[in-house]
C-alpha cells in the first residue's frame, strides 16, 4: 500500500479516533506519519473548531450562523465567532450563556454532556453571583483608570462581601 | 540563571527515575486535573489585574497551608529563558506557560512528583507524575492535592457541566492521564499501527514525544485519555489502565520477535548507536535522543550489560539544551551545545557500570 500523501510504501496505518463520523483510518510513510503526529500537538484547538464547523453545517443556515457568530456573553463579551475561532472560551458564565450550542458540542467530544465524578465540597457561587463578581472586577479596574478611588473602593468593598459571603448564597445553579 | 533550580539540574526527576512497575516500557504516569476560580473569568478574557488577582489569591491561600512549607514557588516572569525552558524539558511547566505574559507561576515540589500551574490555559493545572506505571497512585495523589487547594479556594462549578474549563475538551473532570512508553520495537518492527488500532476501542490520543524544535521522536509515545465529560475520575484512570497492558505486551512480544530472528543485526544496530554516543565530537539533541532510545532498548534486553538504565535515563534529561547550559553553569549557543552535549556523552558512557551512575549522582 502506498502513502497517501506520496510515492513511498505506507508502514504507518494511523487510527484517528477523534473523527465524529467515526475512526478514521490514514496510510502513511515514515516522514508523513511524523508530520501528521507533529500537527496533531496543537489538537484542543483544532477540535473544537472541527467539530464545531461539522455541527453548524448540518444544524444551520448561513443567516442563523451570521446571527449564532454575534452572540455575546454579557459578562465577558466573549462572541461566539471569536470561542469557535479560537477554540476557548472567555468565563465560565458562557457555559450559560451559550448553553444550547455547546451542549452537541460536548456531546460531540465527549459522548455525553453531563458530568459524573467529584464535585467539590465548596459550593461555587451561582452563576449569577459569579458573573456580577466578573462584572464588578471590569468596573473596578475603569473606575482605577478614571482615578475615580472612592467608587474603586466601594466595589472592591462589594466583591469582598460577595466572595465572603458565598456560604449563604450558594445554590448550585 | 536561578540559583533555587541549580539543585534541581543535578538530580533525575520524578518521571526518568527509571524505576516502578513495567519501567523498562512505561516511562512516566501523569495525571493533570484542570481547575478555574469562581468569579473570574477565563484567561483569554482576563485583564492583567485580574490575573495578578487570581495568582496573588492562590499564592496566599497555598502560602498558609503547612503541606506547602517545602514548596519552590516561582514566577515565570523572574526566571531567565534558560530556567523557562529547564522547567520544561522537566515537563514541571508547559511550553505555553513558559512563552505566555502576564502574572503567571509554578509551584513545585521538591521531589518533583507534583507541580501546580498558575494561569495557564486555566487559572489552575495541578499535575502530578510518577514513574513507571503507577496510574492509581498518581490519581491518589493529585486527589487530596485537589481537595487540599479545594479547602482553601472555590472553584467554577456547574452541576451538569462539572469543573468548568476554559476549552470545552477539559470539561467535567478537567482530568488528564497520560502514560508515556518507550516502544522501539514496535517502530522497528513496522508495528506501531497495532498500537493504534488497540487503542480503537476506547477513546484515547497517542502522541508522539518532541525534542528540541518540536522534532518528533519515534519511539515514544504518550497515551491519553481524549474523553473527561461523562465519566467518573475513576473510571476514567481504569480506562487508560487497561489499555496499557496490552501495549506493553505488544512491545514485548516485539522485542522478543526481534531477539529471535534478527539478533545479531539487533546487537549490531545498538553497538553502533553506543558508539556514535562515545565517540562523536558533536551531536545534536534528536540524534542523542535516537541512539540512547536504541541504547535503552540494548539494555532491557541484556544486549548491553555493564551499563545500568538509571544512566540512559539521566542521559536523556541531562543532554537537552536548558539542562546542558544549567550543568555547565552558563548560557552556550547551538552549536557550542552540540560539542558540549557529545563531551557529556562521552565522560558519562565510557567510563562503563556502576562508575558512571555514580557519578551522575
Ligand atoms: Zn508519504
Ligand atoms: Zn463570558
Amino acid at each position: 500500500m502506498k502513502c497517501q500523501h506520496c510515492e513511498k510504501p505506507a508502514t504507518f496505518h494511523i487510527t484517528e479516533l477523534t473523527e465524529p463520523g467515526g475512526p478514521q483510518v490514514m496510510h502513511l510513510c515514515e516522514e508523513h506519519a511524523r508530520h501528521y503526529l507533529s500537527k496533531e500537538q496543537s489538537t484542543p484547538t483544532s477540535l473544537v473548531a472541527d467539530h464545531l464547523e461539522k455541527q453548524l453545517k448540518l444544524g444551520q443556515t448561513a443567516e442563523e450562523l451570521a446571527e449564532l457568530d454575534q452572540q455575546e456573553c454579557p459578562v465577558c463579551g466573549i462572541t461566539f465567532y471569536e470561542f469557535r475561532n479560537a477554540g476557548r472560551l472567555g468565563c465560565p458564565y458562557d457555559y450559560t450563556v451559550f448553553q444550547k450550542d455547546l451542549e452537541p458540542l460536548l456531546i460531540n467530544i465527549h459522548a455525553s454532556r453531563e458530568h459524573k465524578g467529584k464535585r467539590p465540597t465548596r459550593l461555587a457561587p451561582s452563576a449569577d453571583r459569579q458573573a456580577e463578581l466578573i462584572q464588578l472586577r471590569r468596573e473596578m479596574e475603569e473606575a482605577i483608570e478614571k482615578e475615580n478611588y472612592e467608587r474603586a473602593s466601594e466595589i472592591r468593598d462589594r466583591i469582598r462581601t460577595l466572595e465572603s459571603g458565598q456560604s449563604d448564597t450558594s445554590s448550585d445553579l | 540563571m536561578d540559583p533555587k533550580l541549580d539543585e534541581l539540574a543535578g538530580q533525575c526527576g520524578e518521571w526518568l527515575r527509571g524505576t516502578g512497575p513495567e519501567s523498562d516500557i512505561v516511562i512516566s504516569s501523569r495525571i493533570r486535573l484542570a481547575r478555574n476560580l469562581a468569579g473570574f473569568p477565563f484567561i483569554k478574557k482576563c485583564s492583567p489585574e485580574d490575573r495578578q488577582a487570581i495568582e496573588r489569591t492562590v499564592r496566599g491561600k497555598m502560602e498558609k497551608l503547612a503541606q506547602w512549607k517545602d514548596v519552590r514557588y516561582l514566577m515565570v516572569d523572574d526566571l531567565s529563558e534558560v530556567d523557562r525552558q529547564f522547567l520544561v524539558e522537566r515537563q514541571l511547566i508547559s511550553r505555553e506557560l513558559a512563552d505566555s505574559e502576564g502574572a503567571r507561576a509554578v509551584a513545585i515540589d521538591p521531589g518533583e512528583q507534583f507541580s501546580v500551574m498558575i494561569n495557564e490555559e486555566d487559572h489552575l493545572r495541578m499535575q502530578v507524575m510518577h514513574s513507571g506505571l503507577s496510574l492509581q497512585e498518581a490519581w491518589q495523589t493529585v486527589n487530596a492535592l485537589d481537595d487540599l487547594i479545594e479547602g482553601e479556594i472555590t472553584y467554577a462549578f456547574h452541576s451538569k457541566f462539572g469543573y468548568l474549563t476554559a476549552c470545552p475538551t477539559n470539561a467535567g473532570t478537567g482530568l488528564r492521564v497520560s502514560v508515556m512508553l518507550h516502544l522501539p520495537a514496535l517502530v522497528i518492527t513496522r508495528q506501531i499501527d497495532k498500537v493504534f488500532r488497540s487503542l480503537q476501542k476506547i477513546s484515547v490520543t497517542v502522541r508522539g514525544l518532541y525534542g528540541e524544535g518540536s522534532q518528533y521522536m519515534g519511539d515514544f509515545y504518550q497515551v491519553s485519555n481524549q474523553i473527561t465529560l461523562g465519566r467518573s475520575e475513576e473510571e476514567l484512570v481504569q480506562q487508560v489502565s487497561e489499555v496499557i497492558p496490552v501495549l506493553i505486551d505488544y512491545e514485548r512480544r516485539a522485542r522478543r520477535f526481534l531477539v529471535e530472528e534478527s539478533e545479531q543485526d539487533l546487537h549490531d544496530d545498538v553497538s553502533r548507536a553506543r558508539g556514535i554516543l562515545t565517540t562523536a565530537k558533536k551531536i545534536s539533541s534528536e540524534e542523542t535522543m535516537h541512539y540512547l532510545s536504541k541504547v535503552r532498548m540494548g539494555i532491557n534486553l541484556g544486549l548491553i550489560d555493564d551499563l545500568p538504565i538509571t544512566t540512559i535515563n539521566k542521559l536523556f534529561i541531562h543532554t537537552q539544551p536548558a539542562h546542558l547550559q544549567k550543568l555547565r553553569g552558563r548560557t552556550l549557543g547551538s552549536a557550542d551545545r552540540n560539542v558540549e552535549r557529545a563531551s557529556y556523552l562521552q565522560r558519562h558512557l565510557s567510563d562503563s557500570g556502576s562508575n558512571g551512575a555514580a557519578e551522575l549522582n
